[in-house]
């Protein structure tokens, strides 16, 4: 297995990270070492092994679903990098 | 002054319970010699006058009931604290100021605890040696060339430094334990569900906890028993009786069957790791408990397994970050550009890297091969532990294959600096306690440490057995304050 410059390209497509060539050429460095170690998994049989999803095998509690914080927009919006205090601002979406 | 930070959390409680100090003076003396150690880098944020504040305040109406009555201590920079800076070692979060606070330093304020700070870490606790962080590596206090792990390194600094009497770190894949080792300090990574994680910067949501370091196991376990709670707000937090850690704490093993896990003698560790835990065992014995030969066969296939679940856990957990409702924003073109260039401006190159593996081994066509094919082998791990606790109370290994490396060495290789939490990420994918304490030095004089892993919700235990060996090692951390001019 080898991940090449294009999947690479990919991957920072799907991670909305942008990347340019000279990281991207860092990247296929980087993830095929770690991956040539990762393939180790590929020596163990698991077809009959079920998947262990949560540690802690407990079912979800039910909760009531009730406001609990009321008044809390300012506290939201606080830390946004821009807003008009009542709302997120992001660069324009429809022409 | 001084010898007010020399003292542990056990004696300075005592001491302000007799009222031999106040809360002002032991305050005014961890801030001092904070001032003083700033080439440690340990500190991300100092919270230092409204600490001496709160101290003040503290002495004005002392409730000498509280578990850490006026105790000043500092905090790994992932929990968020209401009003206080929280960046989890990130550019990206260079500007974040929390509106609330995370349950576990919750629990710990309302035990009469006071802030001091926010302590570096690698960012966003991706690392194992504080080299990631976004504000610089943090040096060990053994030796200024060396790295003090991570990715609790500012904790662990800081502890070892005694910039602080404990501290509490988080560990997702050994960020207490290894760090803990490299200083010559006691970290305990509890069970997970034992300490809430809301309000903590999430890594990978099923491995991280909470835990505390200090610098001896008495100190450890009155933290653990403060910040161990049942929290509705984590779904994950697991309604169990919990222990009064430091008051049930016992050096009495007798009869404890401790097993030695073959595994764990892996391909080109030091002697001096071999005879270190040679000598642990010697010393469990000595304590009255037998010792019983092990196997955890899957122990190699930990660390690729936790490389798949970690990164998969982390892509989605730091989905959240894009500019828009908290955090660093880049301009873009629109919105995506925009996304994109503040991912690429705020996170670091570790933590990018770990975003695209995960990201990569959850995408389309790879999933099967990838992610459920780990957490498979991820059940195989666990089975072996709950194999093996059907033999023994406690295992006994080595925390770490080395002593501290030295700032710059494994940063240009991913997988060798990976290697470093070989026996660590077991006990987070098995989901169990973990306790690192000191047992030892290498012939450069660096400390080293030996791992006591537990039974689900046996922190008590791992506790007692800790507290036995720290009896039988009597360590003496060598540490010459070499950074104070």
């Amino acid at each position: 297995m080898s991940i090449d410059l294009k999947t690479i390209k990919h991957i920072s497509k799907l991670s909305r990270i942008s990347v340019d060539d000279q990281r991207a050429k860092k990247l296929v460095g980087d993830l095929n070492s770690i991956f040539d170690f990762i393939e180790k998994l590929n020596e163990l049989k698991t077809e009959n092994v079920k998947p262990l999803t949560s540690i802690a095998e407990t079912t979800l509690k039910l909760r009531h679903d009730e406001v609990k914080s009321k008044n809390i927009r300012e506290q939201i919006i606080k830390n946004s990098p821009q807003d008009n205090e009542d709302y997120f601002v992001v660069p324009k979406v429809i022409e | 002054m001084s010898d007010i930070t020399k003292q542990s959390l056990t004696e300075l409680v005592e001491s302000i319970k007799n009222k031999k100090l106040s809360s002002s003076e032991v305050t005014k003396a961890f801030i001092e010699r904070s001032e003083k150690s700033k080439v440690l880098n340990a500190f991300i944020t100092e919270d230092f006058t409204s600490a001496l504040d709160k101290a003040k305040k503290f002495d004005q109406k002392p409730n000498l009931d509280l578990k850490l009555p006026g105790i000043p201590m500092a905090v790994k920079d992932l929990f968020c604290t209401k009003n206080v800076k929280t960046t989890a070692g990130s550019k990206i979060l260079n500007n974040f100021v929390p509106t609330y606070e995370s349950t576990v330093t919750e629990n710990i304020w309302s035990e009469g605890a006071i802030l001091l700070g926010k302590l570096n870490c690698d960012e966003f606790a991706m690392g194992s040696s504080n080299e990631t962080s976004f504000f610089g590596n943090v040096q060990n206090p053994i030796d200024k060339n060396l790295v003090p792990g991570g990715s609790s390194g500012g904790s662990a600094s800081a502890v070892a430094g005694q910039l602080t009497p404990i501290t509490i770190g988080t560990d997702t894949g050994g960020s207490i334990r290894q760090p803990a080792s490299f200083t010559g300090t006691v970290g305990l990574k509890p069970t997970y569900g034992s300490c809430s994680r809301y309000g903590i910067v999430a890594f990978a949501s099923s491995l991280d906890q909470a835990g505390p370091m200090a610098q001896n196991v008495k100190d450890c376990a009155l933290l653990q028993e403060v910040i161990s709670s049942f929290d509705a707000k984590d779904s994950t937090s697991i309604d169990f009786k919990r222990s009064h850690y430091s008051k049930d704490l016992t050096n009495n093993i007798k009869g404890k069957k401790i097993g030695i896990p073959k595994e764990y003698r892996v391909d080109g560790m030091p002697k001096e790791i071999e005879d270190l835990w040679q000598k642990g065992i010697e010393y469990v014995r000595d304590c009255g408990a037998e010792i019983i030969n092990i196997s955890l066969p899957h122990t190699s296939y930990a660390l690729p397994t936790y490389y798949i679940v970690a990164p998969a856990e982390a892509s989605s957990n730091l989905a959240r970050y894009d500019g828009v409702k908290y955090g660093y924003r880049a301009n873009g073109e629109n919105l995506i550009d925009m996304y994109e260039k503040t991912r690429s401006e705020g996170f670091g190159a570790e933590v990018q890297r770990r975003i695209m593996i995960g990201t990569y081994v959850l995408s389309s066509g790879y999933y099967d091969a990838y992610y459920l094919k780990a957490q498979k082998v991820r059940r195989l791990i666990k089975n072996d532990f709950d194999d093996a606790y059907k033999k023994v109370d406690a295992i006994l290994t080595p925390s770490t294959p080395s002593s501290a490396f030295k700032i710059g060495e494994k940063t240009n290789d991913p997988v060798s600096m990976y290697l470093n939490d070989i026996f660590t990420v077991p006990v987070n994918l098995a989901g169990l306690p973990g306790i690192s304490i000191p047992a030892g030095h290498d012939s450069k004089g660096y400390p080293l440490g030996l791992q006591i892993i537990g039974k689900a919700f046996d922190e008590q235990n791992i506790l007692n057995i800790a507290f036995a060996m720290e009896e039988k090692i009597n360590f003496k951390n060598k540490i010459t304050d070499w950074w104070i001019k």
